[in-house]
């Protein structure tokens, strides 16, 4: 460069870096659409709530609904499953958290039973009777089965990871408690995911 | 273009001249085929032929496989059943397909180790060490894309698997992870893209290995001794070497013909050995197979992933150090890549000043412990994640580290190298006393 001894800004130099910035740009705005093309398309977001029929499953009986590509557990639980899931002492939970997208995640939910599970229709009291959670371990995505583990609640069998009656993770390299995904009843018996 | 003197092509004739000064490509083939190799290669430098092949064979039978196979979610499982009982031949070239990235693998790891004992990574050639790194990992994104597209169960659950990898990166992972799948799961989105990039990285391998020739052609190569070709003069040169064509081509050539005699009795006789029964049943997100294992080739860096559970202490120690945000399932991940990275480090990491492994009593034993190391790992991998192998992985997983990264580096200092020849026909003579020199 002839000017390279020239430390004065000078129009070339003002040239060269308009004429670089101008090509990053350009160039970003090419890739971009090449990158975005690849996030989840239109129908593919569209399916993003469902409505599910729960007037046939019996207490101790589990309803497994795909869900935006994933299983979601509908269970519903016993008398036992859910004193034993509320028996549990929260110290004793690897994950203290509620997992439940439909608490304001400001409360700080803990892990209680009660914060986990799903009420019912209208005004009646919610006995815990309804837990829905999104069925993959939070370990690396397997799906657990069902009335299995040292908990009696999930087993996921890729790595080992025992979740309890509740959901909650207790014993494994799963991190986290089974996520309970947004969900209501709208009516006495249909479950409106997402 | 080779820094070792030898004869390059003279253009004879009238058309070979003309050509010659518009496009020296017969120049070019002739350097490359005629380039001056050390006479003392052993049998551990036949496998670079035996890869070249392989890429061409998966190249080959993947674009003829491509020609019957549907990358869509409700046809996919149906196309591969289609290709193994009504194309025709379509089950033997699907097999050659599968079994083909076995066999890659299986020469890709000794190749590898080869120069990790011979000192292949060391001066002058970290780019092409570092080349080679890029090709194995290409050569893993496109062996797990291809595993998916069948759309078996171990298809759909090792991409879910595999995928989640990404997810556990803090932050941003989940975004990530749903970019990578275009969806919330596993789907239809995810096998398309699988199937194109699955076609694209072969080739981009091809690129690679062009440029991995192309590095080592212009450092020379390695051999046993480690110790250079002389580049003086050309006389000099040729005491220690022979021409690729057609001394090598035809020692390499044997090798293969006799590892294709192993590779086609698999195929012809055990295609699904290597394969998983799992992967014969459709996809389905609502069930997990009993048990999730990866391809073998995969199984080592699968066993370290697993090794680092919430209650080992580095784990403990690096989530209570950042507060949280490397979680046990981000450590195993970094963990295994970290296993690949501190590979692609060891240029830098072997203090040593002697190339050859064969010079080093004591790198001799902890290199050898580091093959049995890599078994052990394999060996965990395919085994469920529970006592006692759980303790074997980790065990395994701190060796492999701690060889790259500490005792590699002191070993350069405490070791005492034994002498090394001065020359590679010096070291072939030794061997060699009655034979001479091949003729020219």
């Amino acid at each position: 460069m002839s000017h390279a001894e020239d430390h004065e800004g000078t129009r070339r130099d003002f040239l060269y870096f308009a004429t670089g910035s101008a090509g990053v740009v350009a160039t970003g705005a090419a890739v971009w659409p090449l990158v975005n093309q690849m996030n989840p398309s239109a129908d593919v977001q569209a399916l993003s709530s469902i409505r599910v029929d729960v007037a046939d499953v019996a207490p101790g009986t589990q309803l497994t609904v795909k869900w935006r590509g994933k299983p979601v557990f509908i269970r519903r639980r016993t008398d036992e499953e859910i004193a034993k899931a509320n028996a549990v002492e929260l110290s004793a939970l690897p994950d203290d958290n509620a997992r439940n997208t439909n608490l304001p995640e400001a409360d700080g939910a803990d892990g209680a039973d009660a914060n986990r599970t799903l009420a019912p229709f209208g005004e009646a009291e919610d006995t815990g009777e309804w837990l829905v959670m999104i069925g993959v371990c939070t370990h690396l995505g397997c799906v657990p089965l069902g009335e299995a583990g040292d908990f009696d609640g999930w087993f996921c069998p890729c790595h080992g990871s025992h979740y309890d009656t509740s959901g909650r993770i207790r014993k494994g390299p799963a991190p986290e408690n089974l996520p309970v995904p947004l969900a209501e009843f709208v009516d006495e018996s249909t479950i409106k995911l997402g | 273009m080779s820094g070792i003197p030898h004869d390059h092509y003279e253009p004879k004739t009238g058309a070979e001249k003309w050509l010659h000064s518009r496009l020296p490509i017969v120049g070019l083939l002739y350097d490359t085929l005629m380039i001056p190799t050390p006479k003392n290669l052993n049998w551990m430098w036949i496998w670079g032929i035996v890869l070249t092949f392989c890429l061409a064979l998966q190249i080959v039978t993947g674009i003829v496989l491509a020609m019957h196979y549907t990358p869509h979610v409700d046809l996919a499982f149906a196309s591969i059943e289609h290709i193994m009982r009504n194309v025709n031949g379509g089950h033997f070239i699907r097999y050659l397909h599968m079994n083909g990235a076995s066999l890659f693998f299986f020469a890709v790891y000794l190749h590898l180790f080869r120069g990790l004992y011979y000192g292949s990574y060391k001066a002058p050639r970290e780019i092409t060490w570092i080349v080679g790194m890029l090709i194995y990992l290409c050569m893993m994104g496109t062996a797990f894309m291809g595993y998916v597209l069948p759309w078996g169960q171990m298809s759909f659950w090792g991409a879910t698997v595999i995928t989640g990898l990404f997810g556990a990166i803090p932050f941003i992972g989940e975004s990530i992870q749903t970019w990578l799948l275009g969806g919330p799961a596993v789907d239809n989105a995810t096998l398309n893209r699988f199937f194109s990039l699955h076609y694209l990285l072969p080739f981009v391998i091809a690129a690679l290995v062009a440029i991995h020739i192309w590095a080592f052609h212009t450092t020379g190569n390695n051999n046993p001794t480690g110790v250079d070709v002389r580049k003086t003069s050309k006389a000099e040169a040729e005491k220690d070497t022979v021409p690729f064509w057609p001394y090598f081509v035809i020692k390499d050539v044997f090798a293969l013909a006799v590892i294709l005699v192993v590779f086609f009795a698999i195929v012809g006789f055990m295609p699904n050995y290597l394969g998983h029964p799992d992967n014969y049943i459709e996809a389905n997100a609502l069930v997990t197979p009993a048990h999730i294992v990866p391809e073998w080739y995969f199984l080592p860096f699968y066993a370290i992933l697993r090794a680092f559970t919430p209650d080992v202490w580095v784990v403990m120690l690096a989530s209570w150090i950042t507060g949280g945000i490397i979680s046990a399932k981000f450590f195993g991940v970094l963990a295994m890549f970290g296993a690949i990275a501190v590979m692609a480090l060891v240029p830098w990491l072997d203090t040593s000043s002697v190339r050859s492994g064969r010079y080093r009593p004591m790198f001799k034993w902890w290199f050898g412990l580091l093959c049995i190391d890599f078994i052990v790992l394999m060996w965990c991998g395919a085994m469920p994640a529970e006592e006692p192998y759980s303790t074997i992985s980790l065990i395994a997983s701190a060796y492999w580290f701690a060889y790259f990264l500490v005792i590699l580096p002191l070993l350069g200092v405490f070791e005492k190298p034994e002498a090394t020849p001065e020359t590679i026909e010096a070291d072939f003579n030794a061997h060699y006393p009655k034979a001479e020199t091949p003729a020219e």
